[in-house]
């Protein structure tokens, strides 16, 4: 029987899982942005994302009790103890790729902390609160690309709609719950992610439409989040990620 | 009569010129031949009268600053290259967020640098043109690799404790929009190189192979940032105008020893070793005396023939080539939009 304590402490690896995998790959921008002014905001947008993740693992963290720290769990957990979105690791790709990933993800992320503004859990409900008006931002910048880039020429049209005709099978993962789910929705700390879904799929169709682009169909839904499943993809950034913890394990930095 | 002419007679035809009229007025250059108005823009300059980018000035005051600024501007960016190398193996989420952060300041640099540049005249996408085209440098020490972490803080430490010195001395250079940039410029930068020193220091009081680190790249990057401020003043072709003109202020000698004396303080304080036998402090100069500077290497660097030429320069190409769909989607998006708004 799990615990509501065992609840929470999943829930927020979740939440900061996919701020940190999201945002290291915003990271993997740097330099590499199609204009300077562009290059900042993907990159303000990574550091957005570390933000809330340092906040949501130093609270799970804290909820473990083992002394660990944000840094522990960051740099020494391995693929299968991860619990970030199935989108978030998808890899950057084109920037017409990052924008749709991490419009569809923003959108997620932009309902949720909405909804989780009123948790029963003060951390979260503070988190969400702060983190929220980020998020506006994110949502904000990615949805005006979106429709710039669907509205914008021939060929940056067939791309978009390509990149989320691709990025579209792992949405379905962004919804799913399970008994942790079910034990924080009734204890008031999380919310119901069918929900969410509603409120998600407006905000994508609205944006899809004024962008001129065909908002794909719900098809064969890739999934895996819950139980720690991930793509190949998380192994490699994982490994970047965490080598100098992993390779010189007793040094500070 | 406007003659070449003392200090005082140029001081009293600023102050005709700008007390009485107030406003500097442009068209006072019309009555003027070009050694008048040569006299007119020295007195300017030597009564500390910043030049803006409507006023008269000579093509080659305006060709200089062009290429300098457009240098600078690039320095920033391609200095993004060889940090990124390390954003997403930094070894803490705070070291990796004070890293993005510190890069993220130096694309803004650019972004100030390219717009000072472009009231000379020249666009943003011509100067990029020049540095693709390989017409314009860049600071040759980006042209070395980053080979560990504690190159995070000997970066920070030397290559922003280096561009720092020239940096604080250009906050009074003669262009009023590069002086101002600088001064924006300087306040971040102290910054970062408080940054790259904690790292180094730290790593310094670390384990035996984070030592080994810390001395590793303090020998590496020490000699190219002693480079960086350029030939030895004996050597230097562009000193000429750019110190009566006080686009320079100091000279690369100066900007080096300076540079020099501070530093070797603070590599004693955390432990670590300066690679240079021959550097001793001198009593009677005040001033650290130092070993022989390989201008070999320098050369080839800035020819082309450093480590990293080729990998930045395609690494930037590559880069803006792959952004080229983008930025055309934008601007049909946007032209799109004005269309709208015409008809409606």
């Amino acid at each position: 029987m799990m615990t509501q304590q065992d609840a929470l402490i999943n829930y927020c690896l979740r939440l900061g899982d996919s701020s940190l995998i999201l945002g290291q790959r915003m990271a993997e921008w740097c330099s590499n942005g199609p204009t300077l002014e562009e290059d900042i905001a993907l990159t303000n947008v990574s550091l957005d994302l570390f933000g809330q993740a340092r906040t949501m693992l130093t609270y799970a963290a804290n909820l473990e009790g083992k002394g660990n720290t944000e840094d522990d769990l960051a740099y020494r957990r391995s693929e299968r103890e991860y619990y970030n979105t199935l989108l978030s690791e998808r890899p950057n790709g084109h920037f017409g790729d990052t924008i749709a990933r991490n419009f569809l993800h923003d959108a997620f992320l932009y309902h949720l902390y909405t909804a989780l503004k009123n948790s029963k859990d003060e951390t979260i409900a503070a988190h969400a609160a702060k983190s929220i008006k980020e998020i506006a931002y994110h949502l904000r910048h990615t949805g005006e690309w979106v429709v710039r880039l669907g509205d914008g020429t021939e060929e940056s049209h067939q791309k978009i709609q390509q990149s989320f005709d691709d990025l579209w099978m792992f949405t379905g993962d962004l919804f799913e719950m399970n008994e942790v789910d079910d034990i924080l929705i009734k204890a008031g700390v999380a919310v119901d992610l069918n929900d969410i879904k509603k409120n998600w799929d407006s905000t994508v169709n609205e944006v899809l439409q004024r962008a001129t682009l065909q908002r794909p169909k719900d098809d064969y839904m890739q999934t895996g989040r819950l139980q720690g499943m991930h793509s190949e993809y998380l192994g490699h950034l994982l490994t970047d990620m965490q080598y100098l913890q992993r390779a010189y394990p007793d040094a500070t930095w | 009569m406007l003659k070449k002419s003392s200090t005082d007679k140029n001081q009293l035809f600023v102050d005709y010129f700008f007390v009485k009229f107030g406003q500097p007025n442009k068209n006072i250059y019309n009555n003027m031949d070009e050694q008048q108005k040569l006299d007119a823009f020295q007195a300017k300059i030597d009564a500390e009268i910043k030049i803006e980018p409507k006023d008269w000035m000579p093509e080659e005051y305006r060709k200089h600053l062009q290429r300098q600024i457009s240098q600078h501007a690039h320095s920033e960016v391609i200095g993004m290259q060889p940090e990124g190398n390390w954003v997403l193996r930094a070894p803490s989420l705070r070291a990796k967020v004070v890293l993005l952060a510190k890069i993220q300041d130096e694309a803004g640099h650019g972004q100030y640098l390219y717009a000072a540049g472009e009231t000379l005249g020249k666009s943003r996408d011509e100067f990029i043109e020049e540095l693709q085209t390989e017409k314009a440098k860049y600071s040759s020490i980006f042209n070395y690799p980053t080979l560990t972490w504690a190159d995070m803080g000997a970066v920070g430490w030397l290559v922003d404790g280096a561009a720092i010195v020239n940096q604080v001395s250009l906050q009074r250079t003669s262009y009023g929009p590069y002086a101002r940039a600088m001064v924006r410029i300087c306040k971040e930068e102290s910054f970062h190189q408080r940054q790259g020193y904690e790292i180094i220091a730290h790593m310094a009081k670390g384990t035996p192979e984070q030592k080994a680190m810390a001395q590793d790249a303090l020998n590496r990057l020490w000699w190219p940032s002693l480079m960086m401020f350029g030939p030895h003043d004996a050597d230097s072709p562009n000193l000429g105008n750019g110190v009566k003109w006080k686009i320079k202020r100091e000279t690369n000698d100066e900007l080096r020893q300076k540079f020099i004396d501070k530093t070797v303080h603070q590599a004693e304080v955390i432990g670590l070793t300066i690679p240079d036998p021959d550097l001793k402090w001198n009593e009677e100069t005040g001033h650290y005396d130092y070993g022989k500077i390989d201008w070999d290497e320098f050369w080839n660097v800035v020819k082309g023939n450093g480590p990293c030429n080729k990998q930045r320069l395609e690494h930037h190409k590559r880069a803006h080539n792959n952004g080229k769909w983008v930025r055309e989607a934008a601007l049909a998006y946007a032209q799109k939009q004005k269309a709208k708004q015409m008809v409606a």
